[in-house]
């Protein structure tokens, strides 16, 4: 897939993925920036993006401008795409947290300025395995951006949608007001100042016995995830989570956002989140490695290092 | 128009440009945003004998104009390498200088000799042995610290490969003089050098109060590096012009983002050119440099880029 391509401030050409690759790599201008709540939402022109994303799929930008000292391509979850008359005209939405000099610079973009993107990147949410029936999904905080899109896409395929927000407070649930993408809608806030007062996994046991859901989608902080894929599988369902690690490129080239994945043939090996995720199917993911901002080697990965002393 | 061909130890290639080994994995990923057969080599992750799993995360602290990594060489063995990656990597017409890594000289033969059987060893333009990789659990198997067992590994290496395979040897910049460690890499049978591998460093993360990476020590790459690198690839250059150690062609690497840039490390004394970091702000960025270059030399009417190499030295 070929942009068209349009020119650059200082008179390069955009640069455009290489015909036949289902990637966007495009200068794009802001379109607009709405503060909405504690986060912004960042409406850019992404040429062609329409056509290639699918919900869960996330983008990667530079941040900085052209010298800035920040290298590493910040991620982000593609909240919703927007096809254009043509695909030139297609426009792509991303909700930014203010959580370090990348994303404030973004949240600082107006009309006008432009940021450098790669889009659509990494494996989307699957369909669930049979049609029909419901679906529940999950957002934590700017987690749920992703969510809404997938809802509409679940019920344009006959799957009733039904949303979960949480967060820790009022200002950092994201898109209460999409609850019309749903067929219902729950809030919790762990202070009580929204919805229900405590985590989503509060309201889900119920949710999940009453949709008689077959699929979960989550979005949000490890923990959440964890949560949200035990209480599925304690009912025999799948849950599809979206991971969040650390990546310095995005397009699966320097490794560093590996986590450990049971394969199919049972082995665990360390999987680039980037390329094999973000959506991973949560009872593949080895939990027990996974614990406050870390990951370790699981002993029985492919290729582990064995333990010092050659005791293995 | 500059002739830009090469020719490295007997390595010719159409330009001097080339990814960074661990900065481009092999290939695939980065062909969606150029093609990378445009470069004069594409150079592969470090690949050892066997699948490795590489160290836990995380792995990646962004630093002011750069990064560190602690990745472990995490990759899929050479076995696997041969039956998958070698074979896409010829079937889009890449040059490859296909890095090797290993615990200890036996595993680095191993390593070099399986690769000189493969079916598609006829697109490898030569082999890059990264005696210098910062992420091993033991800082003494860093063979690039010690001039002896770089020449150990080389000497391994060049034993099992067939007679005129290019070899050149990855230097750390982490000693205190480089020349010795050049010059006996040499002895032992490498064609040129690549210089430089990341730099050791650290970071701490002040509101765990712990140290960020879960390796501890981690690799430090990208522009903040760049002046290690024009330094590193000066004196061994210098060394060269002198006779204190034979002359050689030596890949300059670190800190590269564009043209200008690269020119840098050319002037120092470098004869190819890799560019690894920037690729993460820029998949692009290897062509892109390499479009710089070709412009900028254009622009001053350079009639051959093999005659500025060094050309900063007096
Ligand atoms: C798949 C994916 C989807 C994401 N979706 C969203 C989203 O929709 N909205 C949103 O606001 N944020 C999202 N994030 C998190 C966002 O990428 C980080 O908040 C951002 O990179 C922080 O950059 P910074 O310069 O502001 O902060 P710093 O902490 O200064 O960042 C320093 C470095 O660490 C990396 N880093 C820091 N925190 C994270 C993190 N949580 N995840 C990944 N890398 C991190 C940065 O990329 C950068 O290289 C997502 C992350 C991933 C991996
Ligand atoms: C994430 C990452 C992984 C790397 N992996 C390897 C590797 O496997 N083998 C190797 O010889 N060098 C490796 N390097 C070092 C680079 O090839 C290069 O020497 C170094 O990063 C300096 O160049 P740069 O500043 O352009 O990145 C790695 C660097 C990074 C950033
Ligand atoms: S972020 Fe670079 S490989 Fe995933």
């Amino acid at each position: 897939m070929t942009a068209t391509p349009h020119r650059h401030p200082d008179g390069m050409p955009t640069p455009t993925a290489r015909a036949g690759d289902a990637v966007v790599h495009a200068v794009s201008p802001v379109v607009e920036s709405t503060a909405v709540g504690e986060y912004h939402r960042l409406t850019l022109a992404v040429p062609g993006v329409a056509a290639l994303a699918t919900p869960g799929q996330f983008t990667a930008l530079a941040v900085g401008g052209a010298t800035s000292g920040l290298l590493l391509r910040r991620a982000f979850s593609i909240h919703r795409t927007r096809a254009g008359a043509t695909p030139a005209a297609d426009l792509m939405e991303i909700v930014v947290a203010d959580a370090g000099p990348g994303t404030r610079w973004l949240t600082e973009r107006r009309a006008g300025d432009v940021v450098d993107v790669v889009a659509p990147l990494g494996k989307g949410f699957p369909m669930p395995a049979r049609p029909g029936g419901a679906a529940i999904l999950v957002g934590g905080g700017y987690g749920s951006a992703p969510l809404f899109w997938m809802a509409q896409t679940l019920r344009s395929a006959g799957v009733a949608a039904h949303l979960v927000l949480g967060a820790a407070t009022r200002n950092r649930l994201y898109g209460t007001e999409f609850g019309d993408s749903a067929d219902s809608l729950q809030v919790t806030t762990d202070d009580g100042s929204a919805g229900v007062a405590g985590q989503v996994t509060l309201v889900l046991p119920a949710l999940l016995a009453d949709t008689n859901a077959t699929t979960v989608y989550a979005c949000g902080p490890m923990g959440m995830l964890r949560a949200v894929t035990d209480l599925a599988r304690g009912r025999g369902i799948t849950a599809y989570v979206a991971v969040e690690e650390a990546m310095a490129c995005g397009v699966g080239v320097c490794m560093t956002c590996v986590l450990p994945v049971v394969g199919d043939d049972g082995a665990t090996s360390m999987r680039r989140a980037c390329v094999d995720g973000p959506v991973l199917d949560g009872a593949r993911l080895r939990w027990s490695s996974i614990a406050d901002g870390r990951v370790s080697v699981p002993d029985d990965a492919v290729g582990a290092p064995r333990p010092a002393g050659g005791a293995r | 128009m500059t002739d830009l061909r090469v020719d490295l130890g007997g390595m010719r290639l159409a330009n001097p440009l080339m990814t960074a080994s661990g900065c481009a994995a092999n290939g695939r990923e980065l062909h969606r945003f150029f093609d990378i057969a445009s470069l004069g080599a594409f150079v592969t992750k470090s690949v050892k004998a066997a699948p490795a799993s590489g160290r836990g995360t995380p792995r990646m602290a962004e630093t002011a104009g750069g990064m560190l990594n602690s990745i472990g060489l995490q990759g899929p063995g050479i076995d696997a390498f041969t039956a998958v990656d070698l074979p896409w990597l010829a079937g889009v017409g890449a040059r490859v200088l296909v890095s090797i890594a290993g615990g200890d000289s036996v595993e680095f033969a191993q390593v070099a000799a399986t690769l000189a059987a493969a079916p598609d060893w006829g697109c490898v333009a030569g082999i890059e042995v990264n005696i210098s990789c910062p992420n091993v659990a033991n800082r003494g198997l860093v063979f690039a610290c010690d001039a002896g067992s770089s020449a150990e590994v080389l000497a391994a290496v060049r034993a099992v490969v067939p007679a005129g395979t290019p070899l050149f040897a990855k230097l750390s910049p982490d000693v205190t003089d480089l020349v010795p460690i050049a010059g006996a890499a040499l002895a032992a049978g490498a064609d040129g050098l690549t210089m430089i591998n990341t730099v050791l460093g650290m970071a701490i993360d002040t509101d765990r109060m712990r140290p960020h990476l879960f390796g501890v020590t981690g690799g430090l790459s990208g522009p903040a590096i760049r002046p290690v690198a024009v330094r590193a690839i000066w004196q061994v250059h210098a060394a060269m012009r002198a006779g204190a150690i034979p002359m050689a062609p030596i890949i300059g690497v670190g800190g590269v983002r564009t043209g200008r840039d690269a020119l840098e490390l050319v002037a120092a004394g470098a004869g190819g050119i890799q560019v690894g970091t920037a690729t993460f702000n820029d998949p692009r960025a290897p062509r892109r440099v390499l479009d710089e270059l070709t412009d900028l030399l254009d622009a001053r009417g350079v009639d051959r880029f093999a005659d500025l190499v060094g050309a900063a030295h007096p």
